[in-house]
């Protein structure tokens, strides 16, 4: 394993982005900063500007105000990095699927790396979902 | 005149930029452990900071459209070149006090200016209001604690009656560390909270508060160019305390059991510091310039006024 991999995996910063979420995976995607699940351990931090980060994480089925945003966002992001779809929402658009107002889930607009779903998902399964992700860097 | 490597040694390996680099980012890490255990957390490992600087190493560097090239990639060098040249010149003087290197304490005082001035350059270069902001409040925060800052180290001078660093610390070696006065004591206070003001740690991070404005001046910053800046960030945390124990806790000594003593008067600044820190909100700018140029100034006037006096 060279330096590049080891830095990589050892210090995941991660930003987060809701594209139209009902805010209840954000609330468990904070859940994983506090005592309890403590994610500096493995080093992870939250950023709050795009260009620091390694892993994108979004939430919430991509509304159409959204979605230029997201592509957007993506491109700013320095790579290699990571996207990471939250939610039963991110990953499939969930029971929004059928709106007028929903383009689709995240990966028609961007390419995902990892899919976490759950209705929220659990914060293990959110750190479980980061560290496999990871393993493709 | 003979060429010598020995000052490029003392300015990339010894005193200079590896060792305090390797220090800095060890301080760090004591100062990230110590908040989570202050926040009941467990915290990072130790090699923490160093897989972070190689992280943002191996990253793309991007340069926003629009943003001045030079100016933006350039700022980051020139902090750390001033961070670096700081260091080396406290150790030297510290290592060796009788060597007759003349360094002063003006020089070293413009050159910890250095990297918050790479900060505010690198942040009106960028293009990005938030940097602009940051940039800004980095000014009026340099404009608030020099003055204190500086009274109280010339306190200091006024007791030995000289700029010259060996000065000071023979001074102290010959009749005791400086603290043993009255008015160093308040003069050192002054310095401490000033040198919270100068790392912009809380409760003067004002320059990147990121519940405010995301992360300052570091906003639109990527890679290479944010791995210099978070290491002359993780080197300053070293070098303040050094420069205030070189000041006024009796300099560094390296003699048998000193090196213990030396290692714990560290890390008491350290932890004072970083408790600090944990334990207080943030000011608006506005607050930090009034406590500055208020209670903090009068303080060290007092200080200067009671050197006068002879106590």
């Amino acid at each position: 394993m060279g330096l590049k991999s080891w830095s990589l995996k050892r210090s995941p910063w991660i930003f987060h982005i809701s594209t139209g979420s009902c805010n209840n995976c954000d609330i468990e995607l904070l859940d994983c900063l506090t005592p309890k699940f403590d994610v500096e351990r493995f080093g992870i931090l939250l950023v709050g500007s795009i260009r620091h980060a390694d892993a994108l994480i979004v939430t919430g089925a991509v509304t159409r105000q959204a979605a230029p945003k997201l592509k957007y966002l993506w491109e700013q992001m320095p790579k290699p990095g990571l996207v990471i779809a939250l939610g039963a929402c991110g990953c499939s658009s969930g029971i929004f699927r059928d709106s007028y107002n929903i383009i689709g889930p995240v990966d028609r607009i961007i390419p995902v790396d990892v899919y976490v779903p759950g209705c929220p998902p659990k914060p293990e399964a959110i750190i479980s979902g980061i560290v496999k992700g990871l393993g493709k860097l | 005149m003979e060429f010598s490597l020995k000052p490029l040694l003392y300015f990339l390996v010894f005193p200079g930029f590896l060792f305090t680099a390797v220090v800095g980012l060890l301080s760090s890490w004591v100062d990230r452990k110590v908040s989570a255990k202050v926040q009941w957390r467990v915290g990072p490992p130790w090699y923490q900071n160093f897989a972070d600087i190689f992280k943002l190493l191996h990253k793309e560097i991007i340069v926003p459209q629009g943003s001045r090239f030079t100016g933006f990639l350039l700022a980051p060098i020139l902090g750390l070149a001033g961070a670096t040249l700081v260091s080396t010149i406290l150790w030297v003087i510290n290592l060796n006090p009788d060597s007759g290197f003349v360094g002063d304490l003006i020089v070293v005082l413009y050159l910890l200016t250095l990297p918050s001035l790479g900060v505010i350059i690198g942040g009106s270069a960028s293009r990005n209001p938030l940097g602009g902001v940051g940039a800004s409040r980095e000014m009026k925060l340099i404009l608030a604690y020099e003055l204190p800052f500086i009274i109280s180290i010339f306190t200091v001078v006024l007791k030995v009656g000289s700029i010259l660093f060996g000065d000071i610390i023979g001074y102290q070696q010959v009749s005791g560390i400086m603290l043993r006065s009255p008015s160093c004591i308040v003069a050192f206070l002054v310095a401490l909270i000033c040198s919270q003001a100068k790392l912009t740690l809380v409760p003067f991070d004002i320059p990147e508060a990121e519940q405010e404005i995301i992360a300052g001046p570091f906003t639109e910053y990527s890679g290479a160019p944010l791995a210099i800046f978070r290491l002359t960030r993780a080197m300053m945390l070293f070098i303040i305390p050094v420069f205030l124990i070189t000041l006024f806790w009796g300099g560094m000594n390296f003699h048998g059991w000193q090196i213990l003593a030396t290692c714990l008067k560290y890390l008491a600044i350290l932890v004072f510091i970083i408790l600090v820190k944990n334990t207080n909100p943030r000011l608006r700018i506005d607050q930090a310039i009034k406590f500055m140029w208020g209670p903090m100034t009068l303080l060290a006037i007092g200080g200067m006024v009671l050197a006068v006096v002879g106590l």
